[in-house]
């Protein structure tokens, strides 16, 4: 697949999770032509950063369920910041193990996962329709019931992933990309580098393949996909770059000529303005 | 003490950060900032040998590095700390946390979210991150490096980290688990060791008065009638501090001599 199938596979209204954490191994291809495109109204659920960000930015968020959205390096995400002061996004914001905690139980398939996380905080007052549960038992616990975060589609960047869509991940963390994929009905998978499926050995240990294709439904072959975000061990983040970005959030013309100069342009383009095309 | 090892106040307050986590044993220390970072490190090369603690990512150390240290710095790697399994530890109780706050109230209530109202803020912050599930779940400090009025405040706009109060009126399961155990800042070392559970000057760095606390805290404190100075680093403790876990000097950057 391509980026551009990937969107052609996505409607307005949808309910979208992508994978990676903050400003680390984020799918941005996919990103950029979810931009190029027309889509609209989307709610978007992750551990953010510029996806989040760049999506709000572009317009085609309506409601953004999220841990935190943050570049890692550069602590306040430019973008999310403004449209949350702009009131621009209806937002779900969730303590970060609860949002893990609502993807497993879509993953489950049931409707609830108990915890203590919330309780007693602003969580329970910012969403109202979060609900507690008393414990069935005879222990007098009452949780938070974390409800499930079910998404239509979850959108990964893995190091490495074969061509029926099993991914493998070479860094010290896959996030939480498994759980994307389990909570979703369709995933995406964009890689570094597309290889036979004899061909994961060489790379890493089985371990490392962390997403099986019973939870995948195409892949997008896309060298430096992740940039500027980083996808050790094939490259870091681009702090410069991400610096570049930020910059943008100041005013709307700044972030028209960044999106005309990076975002509406054909991806191969874009490798060869960040100087990595082969 | 000669003039050559006379610690800085950043020196102090790394001390003070240390002695948070006196007594917490086989358990991970989660620092947020440097002076903690280096707080946790220099406990665990000190008084609290089995304490543990990770490179700020995935990976649990079996040995100190520096703070600052280049992602491919050689590491002792003694367990793989991925966020998922982190989450876990949070839930399991066997972490003990020190997190910052842009604003603090008198209960231990923080904000690390937003200023302003949620629903639009004034000014987006951080979100309430992991701080609603820490506070609940295992022990959390918090650090302050500049203690004024605007941090210290009668009533925070975001309860991030859940406090005394919001925990005991939450009921039973939020309270189950809840302690805040200090906050170290700039000028002192607070704790919650009140009646009500209400904060309280626990200690207070070399030169600073308790006037001077009071007169940076928004909302009143429980002052006892004699308030001791912060334990001060020992020799072992400032040749650790400078030799070994911050030889490039970060923490005069977070705490200004």
């Amino acid at each position: 697949m391509t980026e551009e199938d990937v969107v052609a596979e996505l409607s307005d209204g949808m309910t979208i999770g992508i994978g990676g954490w903050g400003s680390r191994r984020k799918p941005m291809s996919i990103v950029r032509a979810i931009l190029r495109s027309g889509l609209k109204d989307l709610t978007v659920v992750a551990y953010g950063g510029p996806d989040v960000g760049m999506l709000c930015a572009a317009g085609k968020v309506r409601k953004a369920v999220y841990g935190f959205v943050s570049l890692d390096s550069i602590p306040l995400e430019p973008h999310f910041r403004n449209a949350r002061q702009n009131g621009t996004i209806e937002a779900m914001e969730l303590d970060e193990g609860m949002l893990q905690w609502g993807l497993r139980a879509a993953a489950m398939r049931v409707s609830f996962l108990p915890c203590r996380a919330g309780l007693g905080s602003a969580i329970m007052d910012i969403n109202p329709g979060l609900r507690t549960v008393m414990s069935p038992y005879d222990d007098g616990e009452e949780y938070v019931a974390m409800p499930a975060l079910g998404l239509d589609v979850a959108l990964l960047h893995a190091n490495r992933a074969d061509a029926r869509g099993d991914a493998q991940y070479l860094g010290n963390d896959w996030y939480f990309d498994d759980l994307f994929a389990m909570a979703a009905k369709r995933t995406f998978v964009s890689c570094e580098r597309i290889v036979e499926p004899d061909g994961f050995a060489a790379e890493g240990p089985p371990s490392t393949i962390r997403v099986t294709r019973i939870f995948t439904d195409g892949v997008v072959e896309a060298p430096h996909g992740a940039h500027f975000t980083h996808c050790v061990p094939d490259y870091e983040r681009d702090e410069a770059f991400q610096r570049e970005y930020t910059a943008t959030a100041k005013d709307p013309e700044a972030w028209a000529a960044f999106k005309a100069k990076y975002v509406d342009i054909p991806e191969a383009d874009y490798r060869r303005l960040i100087g990595v095309a082969s | 003490m000669s003039a050559a090892t006379e610690p800085t106040l950043a020196e102090v307050c790394v001390v003070a950060c240390a002695e948070a986590w006196r007594g917490d044993g086989e358990i991970l220390a989660s620092p947020i900032g440097t002076i903690p970072t280096l707080g946790a490190r220099l406990a665990a090369m000190t008084f609290e040998p089995d304490l543990v603690y990770t490179d700020g990512d995935a990976l649990q150390l079996a040995g100190p590095i520096p703070v600052g240290a280049a992602a491919d710095v050689p590491k002792a790697v003694e367990a793989w700390v991925p966020f998922g399994r982190m989450f876990d530890i949070v839930w399991s109780g066997r972490r003990h946390v020190m997190m910052g706050a842009t604003q603090i109230d008198r209960f231990g209530n923080q904000n690390i979210a937003c200023i302003g109202p949620w629903e639009k803020p004034k000014a987006q912050l951080l979100g309430v991150r992991g701080a609603p599930g820490n506070t609940v779940n295992h022990p959390t400090s918090y650090w302050v490096p500049q203690h004024t009025s605007r941090v210290f405040v009668e009533r925070v706009d975001c309860v991030s980290g859940v406090g005394y109060d919001r925990a005991h009126a939450a009921g039973p399961s939020a309270n189950r688990f809840h302690e805040i155990r200090v906050v170290v800042s700039n000028k002192a070392v607070l704790d919650f060791d009140s009646p009500d559970h209400s904060m309280r000057i626990r200690s207070l760095h070399p030169g600073v008065t308790v006037d001077e606390v009071i007169e940076n805290t928004g909302f009143p404190l429980t002052v006892p009638d004699a308030v001791p100075t912060t334990r001060l680093p020992t020799a072992e403790d400032l040749q650790i501090i400078r030799e070994v876990l911050d030889p490039d000097n970060l923490r005069n950057a977070e705490v200004p001599v």
